[in-house]
């Protein structure tokens, strides 16, 4: 079978977010980027499916150069190859440009499957696999927790979390699937993997070779705009006991939740 | 030319989801600003009767789509029924929950009516007309506001607890009923089976009152007092990654950044850091209380209120003195 993943990549969980002065973006230098950590569980789901059926597994992304970092890592846990989405054009996309890109990028590979993280962890969106479905015709399961596949290969049962349960989901292929924590313990990428990583092709694509147009994607594109960033309100300083006596400290905080916060 | 807002009115098994209320009430709010009716769609099989009582809660029309095809939520089904009944009522606003069916259903409703989205809002506000969210981005370390300028509806999806829930008044609902004209090969993605845990229990996403245990609360079992108080405050319990990674829960409790995103009016902390990536799933709550036996514990700097102590000595007298309150 053939499966896709897509990739993004994105700051590293504790990097420290700057404004840019104009409020229109972060500050980019001194960032530490990784691959988005919900992503490592697509790319461990398709090298197992893999490892189990055979085929072969391509990893696609968009973004400048630096995404090729996460791409190698990807290649180095045990990716056949990749397909980067590369051209000033694809800056600035929103969902639905990132989505369209992502397509073009993605169908003349027809492929079986396609696993995405469940969201990335920058924008928390989880919009663009269910865009990408939709762009592609395809089924989507979103937050999958477990997947088996089916007798005859060409379908699977998953898991997904919902509010106070499971939802057990049967999917034809070809279909999109995001990963949630749980499915899977990704693996670490291996020094012999790193080595053969170097050797993989990751083919560059441009907006022309994609078959899109400058109206398809990038900001002019864009249906959600954005109009500025905003720092955290400041929170004023809490009230925090210390060297008393416990059930001192516990009265005076109930009472104050009663009280000031008039939540109890 | 589009106008009003329409709001997707979330449910399971025969009963609404809080989350429907609470759009009912911010729906009503933007609707004052932009004019036009407010309107609700409901999907499912036999729920026209659940649909009729949205007008007491302020829905001026329901656009119903029901059918065999909609007795469990899919993402094909859900999303043809209600980009069908938007397209039939042009609203200028979509509104739908942030929650598992929300984000998964408007993304897609949103590509077939080649739209713009913003997910997980927090805040929702109209100025000059337009639809204005604002959401927290980068695991919850700023915030970004966004606009729909040129298409429409302007769509959003609202965070659980980010608004009340609308009282019932007296009002009643115009029923219209959609037919998405979809068949059953539509539907590529079924689902087979709904398996429930903790019934009874609210789910932390949509709690009001949270109490959560982390790292320092050493074993599984010792969740057992955090359980005690919950059931004095009503609470729903949770978890830290580092709680979740040690065996002592379940996956399903883990707040945070591979967990959930919890929006409750009191998080109680107990034996929790504060890593980043648990603040990003609990930092929007109203009221944050801290315990922990490290006064240098992070989770202090974003308390309301903290205790600088054993949790094991603090948890069980904070039971009982919220007993007494709550007996007054």
């Amino acid at each position: 079978m053939k499966i896709v993943v897509c990739l993004k990549q994105t700051p590293d969980t504790e990097a420290t977010i700057k404004l840019t002065a104009d409020k229109q973006g972060i500050e980019e230098q001194n960032i530490k980027w990784v691959m988005n950590p919900y992503d490592e569980y697509a790319v461990e789901q398709a090298l197992r499916l893999k490892e189990k059926h055979g085929g072969e597994t391509v990893v696609v992304c968009m973004g400048p150069d630096r995404v090729t970092e996460a791409m190698r890592t990807a290649l180095a846990m045990g990716m056949d190859k990749g397909v980067h989405l590369k051209d000033d054009a694809f800056a600035h996309s929103d969902a639905t440009g990132t989505a369209k890109a992502l397509a073009a990028a993605i169908k003349p590979l027809s492929p079986d499957l396609i696993l995405c993280g469940r969201q990335a962890i920058d924008w928390d969106m989880a919009q663009v696999p269910a865009i990408l479905a939709e762009l592609l015709d395809m089924p989507q399961v979103t937050v999958v927790a477990k997947m088996e596949m089916g007798a005859d290969g060409k379908s699977a049962v998953c898991n997904r979390r919902i509010e106070g349960g499971e939802e057990v989901v049967e999917v034809k292929f070809p279909a999109v699937l995001t990963c949630d924590k749980g499915l899977n313990e990704p693996r670490y990428a291996s020094l012999p993997g790193i080595m053969k990583a170097k050797k993989k092709e990751i083919k560059p694509l441009g907006l022309a070779e994609s078959g899109l147009s400058a109206n398809d994607v990038g900001k002019a594109s864009s249906k959600v705009q954005i109009l500025e960033y905003l720092p955290l309100p400041e929170r004023p300083p809490g009230k925090v006991f210390k060297e008393q006596e416990t059930p001192d400290m516990v009265k005076q905080v109930v009472k104050l939740l009663r009280e000031e916060a008039k939540i109890i | 030319m589009a106008s009003g807002v329409m709001i997707f009115a979330e449910q399971r098994e025969g009963k609404f989801r809080k989350i429907a209320f609470e759009l009912l009430n911010i729906g009503k709010q933007l609707k004052d600003q932009v004019g036009g009716p407010l309107s609700a769609v409901v999907v499912g099989k036999g729920v026209e009767g659940l649909a009729q009582d949205l007008g007491k809660f302020g829905a001026e029309k329901v656009y119903l789509v029901d059918g065999d095809l909609f007795a469990n939520y899919s993402s094909e089904g859900y999303a043809a029924a209600v980009a069908a009944a938007a397209k039939k009522a042009d609203p200028a606003i979509l509104l739908t929950g942030a929650s598992t069916m929300g984000k998964d259903l408007s993304p897609r409703v949103c590509a077939k009516l080649a739209t713009g989205l913003s997910s997980d809002c927090t805040k929702l506000e109209v100025q000059a007309g337009k639809l204005i969210a604002t959401r927290p981005v980068y695991s919850g370390k700023c915030y970004v506001k966004t606009q729909v300028p040129n298409t429409t509806p302007q769509m959003a999806a609202v965070r659980p607890n980010a608004y009340a829930a609308a009282a019932a008044g007296g009002g009643s609902a115009e029923l219209v009923k959609v037919d998405p004209g979809i068949g059953p090969d539509s539907l590529r993605a079924k689902v087979k089976e709904v398996v429930k845990s903790a019934a009874g229990k609210v789910d932390l996403t949509e709690a009001n009152v949270i109490v959560s245990g982390g790292r320092g609360i050493k074993a599984a079992e010792n969740f057992k007092i955090l359980n005690e108080l919950a059931d004095v405050i009503g609470a729903t319990v949770g978890a830290s990654r580092a709680a979740v990674d040690s065996g002592y829960a379940t996956q399903d409790m883990q707040v945070g950044q591979t967990g959930k995103v919890v929006n409750p009016n009191l998080y109680i902390a107990c034996g929790i850091s504060g890593a980043i990536q648990h603040l990003a799933g609990m930092r929007t709550s109203k009221v944050i209380v801290a315990v922990n036996k490290d006064s240098d514990a992070p989770i202090f700097q974003k308390a309301d209120y903290g205790i600088v102590d054993d949790l094991f000595k603090v948890v069980p007298i904070m039971t009982e003195e919220f007993k007494k309150l709550l007996a007054e």
